[in-house]
């Protein structure tokens, strides 16, 4: 019965979605305070409609259910209870239901915190986010229903991907679909501002925590899904330039185009249609990577790829809200003037410099993506772009950024002198060349490419220190620095926070790339050979057996001289239910380095392929994006953001006497 | 669920990228098989080069790459050696002959153009007209009140 309920509670939502677009929009354009005001309690209600589909969904999962075609399609009664859970968004119905889910709980979110908003302002922005909850649940109710029965129940399902069988799925998709969804709050204000035509600071700074949460979520999912792929693929890779990772890639390069953006709107009202595009084009990517995720029109063989009907649908989506958002950007967009003044240095400039960096980027991801399509329909041309081309193409813009990052972070609004800029940063700037010179010097041989990320990077992390040490007062004692210091905006420190992440990402991605070792062999039980120093012994290999898989594991002793250093088990697994392989690399984690052994299939001649990295830096990745993460969780603690509400009231009593 | 499909479809062979059996005598020809390999295009694979794939087709691959450096070609005719027998669906780095010309130049050319369009913005934003918006009527009764008059 209760699935039933969460089915009902399904197709009430979507009707709750329907007002929530009808009746604030028209509202706001006749002017009805009440038809304005219903879209609050409408996007509320709406979102506890789909909480309680979500849990009955979960509730089949849990109970095994087998009479929902879902459930038996993807789990089985042996599979332990977190994977009963996480798989309910495991597969393409259940992970769309959860990504309606986060729409309606961000348009709730909106309805609760938004009551300092214009009234107008609020409800069309509701009505926005209305639309775009009904063309997905439409999509979800007629396409992929998650709620179908099944006539004759089997006695048990087929069980869960056993690749997806890993706490990584508990939490990448949810931050990865939190980070997509909440660029549709941008989105919906951008339409808005369009429609009421109007932009000022005060929208800037409404837009701007809600991109802000959208990244830092986004940020946080692309790294879980980087660090799952790294220690289940068996090889250890980190990014693969596939399209759908560059399907999550995109937006999150648009999207840290728009925060940079929104804060010249907020500080100085300029860039406004710029950013108005952004807000549009950073949505417009996370529709574009929801259908080709689930279209499977770039990749013939894919977990999601099924059905063209549904590709069709995604892409009538995507065509009629960027369609439509685009047309109204032409029609509107020259409205919005721009108020501030600015000399050519400036931070205005560098920020813009930063937009086309971060945009041009994220374009050439796009076309390296979709280029084999176009290719092959346009020209008839049957070709690959892959990792080498992303590379190539690719890397420019980022060294660029970040050569530019701390030059920019120093200069003052409204007009700024080159020299006064550059004074205290040559000597972060000699510092950073030391340091690849350095690094330059240790490393016997091998490629240019690990010195260069090390000045680059430090060039950034050093930028950071010395925007830091200035903001803390010339000629002042210590202790008054500290205190100055401890004064800053979290916004100020959010942002040397998350420059620190970028900085530390680059270099990891560097280090990682040119010194990784690694070593492939057959192994006889017993015997020890030597990897960059660490002496490895395959100890044992002996047969186990897990809940639901058996397993193969050998035990490897590394030791380095005489000391032991740690004792790792990598599994070969197979899936009786499923008949799939997998492979279970094990890893020893440290700050320096990663010693990353992977056991293969027995050989004819007797004796183990065995594989073992030696990977340099590795966590400094994932270590760079959390703490980009963090930079953004500051910010969007600042002050501002919370009292913005306060500022953001409308001026009192401006109405003259009626 | 980004990377589920890279697993899916990596983890679904049984063996597992190079092996052992593999790996040339030679350590600096199979550096550049290595090399070689990173640039090939798993044919039956989604996205992905020789070197990582675990399908026999990839295997068969790397044998034909090291077979070819064996023989003595260097890595130009090795990779022509693949593209005239799987055509240029194979390499994972598009040559730039053609249409492809399109794909390599549109970062460049989008970077300046971009470069530009902003160069001029800013330009035309530091000679902009300075005075700020006329009061409004209602603004203007608010600074009369206020100032008393």
């Amino acid at each position: 019965m209760f699935i039933e309920l969460g089915h009902f509670a399904l197709i009430l939502a979507l009707v709750l979605a329907v007002v929530q677009t009808v009746l604030p929009l028209l509202g706001a354009s006749r002017g009805w305070d009440s038809a304005m005001a219903a879209g609050g309690p409408a996007a509320t209600a709406q979102f506890g409609c789909l909480a309680l589909a979500f849990g009955a969904l979960t509730y089949g999962f849990v109970t095994s259910d087998f009479s929902l075609s879902l459930v038996a399609a993807n789990s089985h009664t042996d599979k332990p209870m977190l994977y009963k859970v996480t798989g309910v968004w495991g597969n393409h119905e259940g992970s769309m239901l959860l990504w309606c889910v986060i729409l309606a709980l961000y348009a709730a979110m909106a309805a609760t915190f938004g009551t300092n908003l214009r009234p107008s302002l609020r409800a069309r922005v509701l009505g926005v986010q209305g639309a775009i909850s009904v063309a997905f649940l439409s999509f979800l109710i007629f396409t992929s229903n998650p709620f179908t029965r099944l006539s004759v129940p089997p006695m048990n399902g087929s069980d869960l991907n056993p690749l997806l069988q890993d706490p990584g799925l508990a939490f990448h998709p949810p931050f990865l679909y939190l980070g997509y969804v909440g660029l549709s709050m941008a989105f919906s204000f951008a339409v808005a501002a369009l429609i009421e035509g109007r932009v000022d600071a005060a929208w800037g700074r409404w837009v701007r925590p809600w991109t802000l949460a959208a990244w830092l979520f986004l940020t946080v999912g692309i790294a879980l899904g980087s660090w799952w792929a790294y220690y289940e693929l068996g090889w250890g890779g980190f990014w693969f330039w596939d399209p759908v990772e560059n399907a999550s890639f995109m937006p999150w390069l648009i999207a840290a185009a728009l925060l940079h953006s929104a804060i010249v709107v907020e500080k100085r009202e300029a860039l406004k249609s710029w950013t108005i595009l952004l807000a549009i084009l950073a949505f417009g990517f996370s529709l574009i990577g929801a259908f080709i995720v689930r279209s499977g029109v770039l990749t013939s063989v894919h977990a999601f790829a099924n059905d063209p009907e549904r590709g069709v649908y995604l892409l009538a989506i995507t065509g009629v809200f960027m369609g439509g958002a685009l047309m109204l950007y032409a029609v509107r967009a020259s409205a919005m003037e721009a108020k501030g003044v600015f000399g050519l240095a400036s931070r205005e400039s560098a920020l813009v410099a930063n937009n086309v960096l971060l945009a041009v980027s994220a374009f050439v991801v796009f076309i390296g993506t979709v280029w084999p399509l176009l290719a092959e329909m346009v020209w008839d041309r049957k070709l690959s772009v892959g990792a080498p081309f992303f590379d190539a193409a690719f890397t420019p813009f980022m060294v660029a950024l970040a050569a530019l990052l701390p030059l920019g972070s120093l200069m003052p609004w409204k007009r700024a002198k080159m020299d006064r800029v550059m004074a205290p940063l040559w000597g972060a700037l000699a510092l950073s060349i030391t340091m690849g010179a350095l690094v330059w010097v240790i490393q016997t041989g091998g490629s240019m490419l690990a010195p260069f990320g090390a000045v680059l990077a430090s060039w950034v992390v050093m930028g950071v220190l010395v925007d830091l040490w200035t903001r803390a007062g010339r000629g002042r004692e210590f202790s008054a620095k500290i205190r100055r210091l401890r004064r800053l905006p979290r916004a100020d420190w959010g942002k040397s926070v998350a420059h620190t992440g970028f900085g530390v990402t680059l270099f990891g991605i560097c280090a990682l790339t040119a010194w990784q070792v690694e070593d492939i062999r057959v192994a006889q039980e017993g015997e020890s050979f030597d990897v960059a120093g660490y002496t490895i012994t395959l100890a044992d290999v002996r047969g186990a057996r897990g809940p639901n898989y058996e397993a193969t594991l050998a035990v490897m002793e590394i030791a380095r001289g005489d000391r032991s250093v740690a004792t790792l088990i990598p599994e070969k697994r197979f899936y009786p239910v499923a008949r799939m392989p997998t492979t279970e690399a094990a890893i020893d984690n440290g700050i320096l380095r990663d010693i990353y052994v992977v056991i293969g299939d027995p050989q004819d001649g007797g004796g183990w392929a065995v594989r073992t990295y030696i990977k340099p830096f590795a966590n400094w990745i994932w270590a760079g994006c959390i703490i980009m993460a963090l930079g953004g969780c500051l910010s969007l603690s600042d002050r501002r953001h919370r009292v913005a509400a306060g500022a953001a009231k409308a001026p009192p009593a401006a109405v003259p006497a009626e | 669920m980004i990377r589920v499909a890279v697993l899916v479809w990596l983890l679904a062979m049984p063996a597992f990228a190079v092996q052992p059996d593999e790996i040339l005598q030679n350590p600096a020809l199979e550096a550049r098989a290595r090399e070689l390999s990173k640039n090939l295009r798993c044919l039956v694979c989604r996205n992905e080069n020789i070197d990582e794939s675990n399908a026999d087709l990839a295997r068969d691959l790397r044998l034909a790459v090291r077979e070819r450096l064996v023989a003595g070609d260097d890595d130009a005719e090795v990779i022509d050696y693949l593209v005239t027998r799987y055509g240029e669906y194979v390499l994972l780095r598009p040559n730039a002959r053609g249409v492809n010309l399109v794909l390599w130049l549109a970062g460049p050319i989008m970077a300046l153009g971009g470069g530009l369009i902003a160069l001029t913005y800013l330009r035309r934003r530091k000679g902009a007209d300075v005075r700020p918006d006329p009061l409004s009527d209602a603004e203007r009764a608010r600074l009369e009140e206020l100032t008393g008059d």
